[in-house]
């Protein structure tokens, strides 16, 4: 097995970690260090493209490739990534904020078309980059700063509703459950199709709710759970509390760059193709006759 | 044959010599379309140049929608008002195009579907459509009809016009195609008829060389063009003007074996653009001006990222939804301000169906040589005019990738001279690449360092731009460079006000025209000055014009703008500049 520590970068500008101390990130960081190496990954196969956020700066901590995008928009970067280069390992990478709520359409849409991706949701129930909003995950009655009445709204159910579309791969884990976290990213970077993996991680800064020993207490692993069947992982994504941990659901269908009409002759990545000047040639006949 | 009884009161032939202009129209869904494929088909396979430009309605069924066809024995390849045959298939066309309308616009058609009170006013040739078209089988011939008598008053090749309808109607089976031929043939008579008799004359000539030109849409050259440059993902959330270039892109997919993906909106379809170029491929993006508005934060990321993308913007008459169907040319500002901060960026706009093919290719590999936004500005009018062009010259077409292989420590944001830094994609090479919409260090990672972030800003809007404006194009100058006047203009126009200039006639009166808007080449001041400049525009408050003044120092003298949703036509322009010119 090749080591984690090739996925450790020594650029300057990686050294100077934006999280804070004892934020759950770090262990994400290390979840994927371990993933990647377990799965004899090569940094240069492996792309990350993130949005904005806390979690989103994962790219800089990484030797991986990385693009740090957009607030929400790191999804369809990273499908067109995959059907651009198939053979690259694409992750897309984000917050509670930023998968569910600005990019919340890109993910349901993201289920529809399938791309063969694996998208890590850093559910920390807050907004942390911009210190402490509610976000589409926080719980009711929370107080925030914009929320000072308490959260109202109720919270979005990701695993429900990313089962309720039917989506190839879904699963939650905590990443205080370090060897646990290892393999279900694993599994969801393996799995062909798209795998959504909502990752629970205190927000030690301004989460004082959701605490490593709140998740452990709320959280269970799931036991004898059949991942094919769509029923029983729906009950299960209903629970609340405790909230099941483990892989729900896994629907192996058709990829997005297998439908494309870009690979059904031809599995070259695009950047080394030349444009088929011939069929253009063709057009150009056809539009002298009628 | 039935006995065709013409309606004629009281007027000698009328007479078209060299052109024709020729107008359809009806309700969407009549089939005005089809007559216009069969007509500018059959006429530029027997040897006339064709042009045809259509306006319609935002609606699916119902309203009015025309097509103008100029037949021709010169190239042609403008707008006119003029109408010289009108067919109108319903009640209601005579109305909408009346100020098109002169003594002279014979009017082919039904009775019932010219209103009373233009009897008097146009030349009126009744022809029972519906009933010969029953006399073949079903009213569904009509159309067939209608094209049969253009096709006769031409006197074209009638074998050329059998020939269309069976490979237009093949698939429907034997009896389709020969009950199709009979209603062209009752048609084409009709028209041979219309001429001996001494009703109408056509004098056009036909050219030998036209018959094996390419007829070939606005529409169809950026997408051909596009995929000549090498474009091989198109993402796209369809708007009118600018979902042609999607439809005949899925269309033609899987020979290109191209990936086109209709997306959840414009934000998915400009970032997943992104995404492929970041990976090495060439992405495109086709939207209108809703759609492009949407974008435009991505443009941003791109200008910060550095992220090659090229955006077909075809415009239509804003604000919000405005006029669907309709063009302008008012979104030359949302162009040159999209996205936040300050960063490069190249605006094109072709004159020409030629242009449009050459430019959209090499939109891509400016896009990959400069890593920037490349946009180019179409419209409705442009989108959806075509005509017969001699030649597309595939060996001028050349992709020029700026892909290199990344070493161990590559840095994507290398500071250097030029500002422009060698772009890696992932998986090639030893090294990785980090790209970044945060302000970043040459690896690409985050910084808040005071002089990197400095010099990171100056590379972007200030070299890069200054390199790009270097090797910018220069405009078409057409007349003397040292005239009194000069026309100046952009885009789409350029043959409707070439054809004014040259029915203007006039030495002391030269046309600038532009296809490279922004960044404007250091030269083309030295063109203006001390000139009287008229800048002719489709928009309302001279968008072009200030962006002479903001990027040259340079003040025009007159406007010609229009921004009614139609297209400028060839009498309005000569109108216009007599107007200005002493
Ligand atoms: C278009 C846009 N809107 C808002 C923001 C500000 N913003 C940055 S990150 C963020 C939310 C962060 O929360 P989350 O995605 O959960 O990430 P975390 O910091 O908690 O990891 C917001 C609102 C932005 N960068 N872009
Ligand atoms: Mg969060």
């Amino acid at each position: 097995m090749i080591s984690p520590m090739l996925f450790e970068p020594n650029r300057p500008g990686s050294r100077d970690v934006a999280w804070c101390p004892g934020c759950g990130n770090f262990g994400i960081r290390n979840i994927l260090k371990s993933a990647f190496a377990e799965l004899n990954l090569k940094p240069q196969d492996i792309v990350i493209i993130s949005g904005i956020g806390q979690a989103a700066k994962m790219p800089h901590y990484l030797n991986v490739n990385g693009y740090h995008t957009l607030h929400g928009r790191a999804i369809p970067i990273a499908t067109a990534v995959k059907a651009a280069n198939p053979n690259l390992t694409v992750i897309a990478e984000g917050g509670d904020g930023d998968m569910y709520a600005e990019g919340g359409n890109h993910l349901l849409h993201a289920i529809r078309r399938n791309p063969n991706i694996t998208v890590l949701i850093h559910d920390n129930q807050i907004y942390g980059l911009t210190k402490g909003q509610a976000s589409p995950t926080t719980i009711v009655g929370m107080k925030t700063p914009t929320q000072p009445w308490g959260v109202f709204e109720e919270p979005l159910n990701p695993i429900a509703l990313a089962i309720a579309l039917d989506a190839s791969f879904v699963a939650r884990t905590f990443m205080g459950y370090f060897k646990e976290s290892v393999e279900i990213i694993k599994k969801a970077i393996q799995h062909k199709g798209l795998a959504i993996v909502d990752i629970f991680h205190p927000c030690v800064s301004f989460n004082k709710v959701n605490t490593y020993e709140w998740y452990r207490e709320h959280t269970y692993w799931m036991k004898d759970h059949d991942p094919y069947d769509r029923e029983e992982a729906f009950k299960r994504a209903i629970e609340s509390d405790p909230l099941p941990l483990g892989i729900f659901y896994i629907h192996e269908k058709p990829v997005f760059e297998e439908e494309v009409a870009a690979y059904k002759k031809d599995k070259t990545p695009l950047w080394q193709r030349e444009p088929r000047l011939e069929e253009i040639r063709k057009i150009l006949g056809a539009k002298r006759a009628f | 044959m039935t006995k065709v009884e013409l309606y004629r009161k009281g007027w000698d032939m009328v007479e078209f010599k060299e052109e024709v202009s020729i107008v359809l129209g009806g309700a969407a869904g009549q089939g005005v379309q089809t007559v216009e494929e069969i007509l500018t088909r059959v006429l530029k396979l027997s040897g006339y140049n064709v042009y045809a430009t259509k306006e319609y309605m935002s609606r699916v069924r119902g309203g009015i929608n025309t097509t103008e066809i100029r037949v021709s024995s010169k190239k042609v390849r403008a707008f006119v008002k003029r109408i010289d045959i009108l067919i109108p298939f319903q009640r209601g066309v005579l109305p909408w195009v009346e100020k098109r309308l002169t003594e002279n616009t014979v009017v082919l058609g039904e009775r019932e579907n010219v209103e009373e009170e233009y009897l008097s006013k146009i030349k009126f040739v009744e022809v029972p459509l519906n009933d010969l078209a029953k006399e073949v089988g079903s009213s569904l011939y009509l159309n067939t009809i209608a094209a049969g008598i253009v096709v006769g008053l031409f006197h074209g090749d009638f074998e050329v016009l059998a020939e269309y309808l069976r490979k237009r109607f093949g698939s429907k089976g034997e009896g389709v195609v020969a009950k199709n031929i009979e209603a062209a043939k009752k048609g084409y008579e009709l028209g041979v008829k219309l001429c001996e008799e001494g009703t109408i004359g056509i004098e056009v000539r036909k050219n030998e060389s036209v018959k094996n030109e390419i007829l070939l849409s606005g529409t169809e050259a950026v997408a051909l063009g596009a995929v000549a440059g090498g474009m091989n993902f198109l993402s796209f959330y369809p708007m009118s003007p600018s979902t042609g270039v999607a439809v005949f892109s899925a269309q033609h997919a899987e020979d290109f074996e191209i990936v086109v993906e209709q997306v959840e909106d414009e934000i998915a379809a400009i970032n997943m653009a992104l995404g492929a170029w970041f990976a090495g491929a060439r992405g495109m993006v086709t939207t209108s001006g809703g759609g492009f508005a949407l974008m435009t934060e991505a443009i941003s990321l791109a200008g910060m990222a550095e992220n090659p993308i090229v955006v077909h913007l075809a415009q239509r008459p804003g604000p919000a939804t405005g006029l669907p169907t309709r063009t302008m040319q008012g979104d030359l500002n949302l162009a040159l301000y999209a996205g936040h901060g300050e960063f490069p960026r190249i605006i094109l706009a072709p004159g020409s169906i030629e242009e449009a093919f050459y430019l959209t290719a090499e939109a891509f590999n400016l896009a990959d040589k400069y890593q920037v936004p490349v946009i180019i500005l179409t419209d409705q009018y442009f989108v959806d005019t075509y005509y017969n062009i001699p030649e597309i010259d595939l060996d001028k077409i050349k992709v020029e990738k700026h892909i290199i292989e990344m070493e161990n420590d590559y840095k994507r944001y290398k500071l250097t001279d030029d500002g422009i830094s060698p772009r890696g994609i992932p998986g090639y090479g030893e090294g990785v690449i980090i790209a970044n919409g945060n302000e970043h260090d040459e690896y690409g990672d985050i910084t808040e360092d005071e002089e990197l972030s400095k010099l990171m800003q100056e590379k972007r809007a200030i070299k890069k731009l200054e390199t790009i404006r270097k090797n910018a194009m220069m405009p078409e100058l057409i007349g003397r460079d040292d005239a009194k006047y000069m026309i100046i203009a952009w885009g789409s126009t350029y043959h409707v006000i070439r054809e004014a200039f040259e029915i203007l006639n006039r030495d002391d009166v030269a046309f600038l025209h532009f296809k490279w808007l922004y960044p404007l080449p250091e030269g083309v001041k030295e063109l203006l000055k001390g000139k009287i400049l008229i800048c002719i525009e489709q928009n309302v408050t001279g968008q072009f014009a200030e962006l002479l003044r903001k990027e040259l120092g340079v003040d025009v003298h007159h406007k010609v703008l229009k921004y009614d949703g139609r297209p400028f036509s060839v009498e309005e322009v000569l109108e216009a500049l007599k107007g200005v010119l002493e």
